[in-house]
């Protein structure tokens, strides 16, 4: 390929449009995926609203279960998972030294299916009937019983498997293939590590999701009869398929996050990471247990002594290589020489948040003390915990720790600290108290509530405005960066290691046509 | 300075403000505010509150050990205090020795957790059977042995909940609340104390899940599927649960309600719910004044109907057909009663209307019929006679 042809560097509507270039794609799934954190925060903040006292003020019942079913689809298949693809695309090559993805067309392909599977399922809300009202985890009967807009939900949700699963097949054809010589894989950074993995997970469990939801489509409308026990079916069935999905989804969601902790705790404590090798075997570890666990969402549908048993105890297993990945953060923490610049705040504040979730985690597992639990706001804080504290706070790390490299300007590092503390405070006075609730008797998914829950639902609905107030300070921080600052240099951090900071703050359009050697 | 003071502005102020919410927090927390299950009152429910609270006091113990290393390193290893950073990163003892402990203290939360959950699932050598049937959205207890069979519904009236800005009828502010707000039901199912009760759970039309926190279970209610669980009451009382499966629009508006009694008492209410099943058919027999009709039928409505069709007959476009001006309503009278007594699956809205036979009796649908035909902007006329429910219902 001749120089000239790549030096051109495109612009205009076309360049997003047509862009086979991992650092553009990787803009692009970013940009996508905070306009869809904003849809589905408005739509936490109506469910807050009509939260904040008992009786039903603001919508009804029916399109309050639409929120709640959609503000999770949207954060989790729009917000969370494109984000992380995202910083996959932008990081992944230049921190294995590969001029690009393995796939560069297939990558474009990818990001694009995405508007329009998001257009899909924001479109349903105002179909006629309204939009899905069963619940993210779509269990039927209920979700048979929905009308087209449950249809659109399905399309969409077969469009989102679809970009994922070819993501997934580009980030690991591309470390498996474009590494630069002399980086074996023990040698790869973290993230590439937990991406290497999830993208196996995103692999094997998406197109189960696919046959769970096509079986609900014919349910539906081609005469099948899977999830109908007067046809012969079963609807626990539709529930094991789901969660045969389902539980690898929120490992998905996470271990790429970790990796983030991963290179952003060493950085800042300028000290290696302790036990890489345990690292790596613990997430492998995550990512196995993570098929055999699925019925521990099932604990109540009445299956046999045996399964509820084994789910218990392979659910307890999970603990133990999640808790030997905190044991390495903390140990790469201690006899450090740490600062605490944002990334740092939130790298910390990720792990301190995730292990809380953890915690009632572990005590969800326990199948009698679940019984009590199940279905209840002490299920709904513990997955905020371990999402928002993995997932979210791991991608604000890596935005605020990458943003001087994509951008070549730093971010107002006080203002960045602004929105690390609100967040959390936010975050906390919205969460924490949901677990009494649950603890208290208070049921998932209602629009109004006895009147014993109404001082805790106060200080969540309260934390909610609070924590998304405080993201307007992001987007503030983000854009200002795009446009100007005090300029970065290649390294930008102290204590930063790795092929990336070799390259310019901006990098290159095409970085690593050649590939460096690593020692 | 200033710059500097907007710097650390952050970190001191949130320290502040997180350490002033949990003083003042403190007094509420202990003295209002439910930080645990509620009180037990089965064996299950002693053993899972035991089970629950050891397992949080070794998660609290595991989180001050960590965060307490954690950020005394925080405090100590810094830069600023001019820590050099130590170099090594890797030490395979170590590694083994928290796999290994960790994986012993999950043994011994695995072998209380395993004998709790054994006990829960002998159901032999009961006392008393019931059967459960969820429906949208409410509870219809059987008791097989005894002949006894009724429905439960929310009783709290709907003036109370409201209605919201953006529904059909409008804003309407909802009156004062009583005590029992959403967990009050016009047919509490009974037990006597101290005996074991086997419940058998199936739903008629989608996944719900009967729960009691004060007795310790929860069970999903599956359509074509039959659960067991459970139930001894150590103490008299009465007990409310919810509904803990979405299930539709009303799934935070079918409670559950558990009256324990002595012995004695439940052999008197048997007794009692026998008696009323033959006043409903005897009242069927009987021939009913316009107004008569028209004020049961209020009452029906709103207890039956009015959960989708709304409290105005307006439905939810598209969801829930309107009973004002609908054909049905104002159409030919037989065809409005089979409606009532089978249900109707038309294929225009998503859920089917299910059938309402079981529910009401030949006096309820005809009071409903009439009401229909009569209020709720129709102006219909006729007037419907029990007998001509109860021959329809073939």
């Amino acid at each position: 390929m001749s120089a000239d042809h790549h030096a051109a560097h495109p612009t205009g509507i076309t360049r997003w449009l047509f862009t086979t270039n991992h650092k553009d794609i990787g803009t692009l799934y970013l940009v996508f995926a905070f306009i869809m954190a904003v849809i589905g925060g408005i739509m936490s903040l109506i469910i807050r609203s009509e939260l904040w006292q008992p009786g039903l003020q603001l919508v009804d019942p029916h399109f309050f279960n639409q929120m709640t079913t959609v503000h999770a689809l949207v954060m989790i298949f729009g917000f969370a998972m494109p984000a992380f693809v995202g910083l996959a695309n932008w990081m992944i090559p230049m921190m294995i030294g590969a001029p690009d993805m393995a796939l560069p067309r297939m990558n474009n392909w990818s990001f694009w299916i995405l508007p329009f599977a998001a257009t899909l399922l924001i479109l349903g809300l105002f179909m006629p009937g309204g939009g899905p009202a069963g619940g993210w985890t779509l269990y039927p009967p209920l979700s048979v019983q929905g009308g087209i807009g449950t249809d659109f939900t399905l399309l969409s949700i077969h469009m989102l498997g679809m970009s994922s699963i070819l993501g997934s097949i580009n980030i690991i054809a591309t470390i498996l293939n474009m590494r630069a010589p002399g980086m074996t894989l023990m040698k790869m950074p973290m993230f590439a590590w937990t991406w290497l993995i999830t993208a196996f997970l995103l692999i094997a469990a998406m197109p189960v999701l696919a046959g769970a939801i096509t079986m609900l489509i014919t349910d539906r409308h081609f005469g099948t009869h899977f999830f109908d026990a007067a046809g012969g079916g079963d609807p626990v069935l539709f529930q094991h398929v789901f969660w045969f999905f389902g539980h690898p989804e929120v490992y998905i969601l996470v271990l790429p996050a970790f990796g983030v902790f991963s290179q952003i705790i060493p950085t800042f404590a300028r000290k290696p990471l302790f036990g890489y090798a345990s690292m790596v075997y613990a997430t492998a570890s995550i990512a196995l247990l993570s098929f055999i666990v699925w019925a521990h969402h099932m604990y109540t549908v009445g299956m046999p002594m045996a399964g509820e048993l084994f789910f218990m105890y392979a659910t307890m297993l999970i603990a133990v290589p999640t808790g030997v990945k905190i044991f390495n953060w903390v140990s790469t923490m201690w006899r450090g020489s740490m600062t605490f610049e944002t990334p740092m705040l939130w790298s910390i504040g990720g792990v301190f948040t995730f292990a809380l979730g953890g915690f009632s985690g572990l005590m969800l597992a326990i199948t009698p003390a679940d019984f009590q639990y199940q279905d209840t706001y002490f299920v709904v804080a513990h997955f905020h915990y371990v999402i928002f504290g993995a997932t979210i706070y791991g991608l604000f790390a890596a935005i605020y720790f990458w943003l001087p490299k994509w951008t070549g300007h730093l971010y107002n590092e006080a203002l960045g600290k602004w929105h690390f503390w609100l967040t959390t405070i936010g975050f906390n006075l919205t969460f924490f108290p949901q677990h009494f609730l649950g603890l208290a008797g208070m049921p998932r998914r209602i629009p109004d509530y006895a009147l014993q829950f109404t001082e805790f639902n106060q200080w969540s609905t309260v934390g909610a405005f609070f924590t998304i107030t405080a993201q307007l300070i992001f987007f503030y921080i983000a854009i200002r960066a795009m446009k100007g600052g005090a300029k970065a240099t290649d390294k930008v951090w102290e204590g930063a290691d790795g092929l990336e900071w070799t390259l310019s703050s901006p990098p290159p359009y095409h970085s690593f046509a050649v590939a460096p050697n690593v020692k | 300075m200033f710059r500097k003071l907007i710097r650390e502005f952050p970190g001191i102020v949130s320290r502040l403000i997180l350490g002033l919410g949990l003083w003042l927090a403190a007094p509420a927390v202990f003295a209002e505010y439910a930080l645990n299950f509620q009180k037990p009152v089965t064996p299950v429910a002693h053993k899972i509150l035991e089970l629950h609270n050891m397992i949080l006091l070794i998660c609290v113990i595991i989180f001050v050990i960590v965060f307490g290393v954690m950020f005394y390193s925080i405090f100590a290893h810094r830069k600023s205090r001019g820590y050099k950073p130590a170099k090594f990163h890797d030490n395979a003892t170590l590694e083994v020795v928290w796999t290994v402990i960790p994986f012993l203290i999950l043994v011994s939360m695995a072998i209380p957790s395993t004998a709790t959950l054994l006990e829960m699932s002998d159901t032999s050598k009961s006392d008393l059977t019931v059967k459960i049937t969820a429906y949208q959205w409410k509870w219809k207890y059987d008791y097989p042995d005894q002949d006894v069979s009724f429905f439960s519904t929310l009783s709290t009236p709907r003036e109370q909940i409201g209605s919201p800005r953006f529904s059909a009828d409008g804003f309407k502010s909802g009156a004062d609340k009583n005590k029992e707000y959403l967990l009050e039901v016009d047919n509490p199912i009974v037990v006597p104390v101290g005996k074991k009760v086997r419940f058998l759970v199936t739903a008629n039309d989608v996944i719900h899940s009967w729960w009691v926190p004060q007795l310790g279970v929860k069970k999903d209610a599956i359509p074509g599927f039959i659960n067991e669980f459970w139930v001894r009451a150590d103490e008299t009382g009465t007990f409310r649960g919810q509904c803990a499966e979405l299930c539709g629009k009303d799934h935070g508006f079918m409670p559950i309600v558990v009256s324990a009694v002595s012995p004695e008492d439940f052999t008197k209410w048997v007794a009692m719910q026998k008696d009323k099943t033959v006043a409903e058919s005897a009242g069927g027999a009987k021939t009913w004044s316009k107004d008569e009709l028209m004020e049961k039928g209020k009452k029906g409505y709103a207890a039956t109907c009015a959960a989708c069709h709304g409290p105005e007959g307006k439905g939810i476009p598209g969801v829930f057909p309107a009973i004002e001006g609908s054909k049905i309503a104002t159409g030919p009278v037989e065809e409005h009663i089979k409606t009532v007594l089978h249900g109707r699956a038309s294929g225009k809205f998503g859920a089917q209307m299910p059938s309402f036979a079981a529910q009401l009796s030949d006096t309820d649908v005809a009071a409903i019929v009439t009401f229909e035909r009569n209020a709720l902007g129709n102006k219909a006329g006729d007037v419907v006679q029990p007998s001509q429910a109860k021959a329809l219902r073939k």
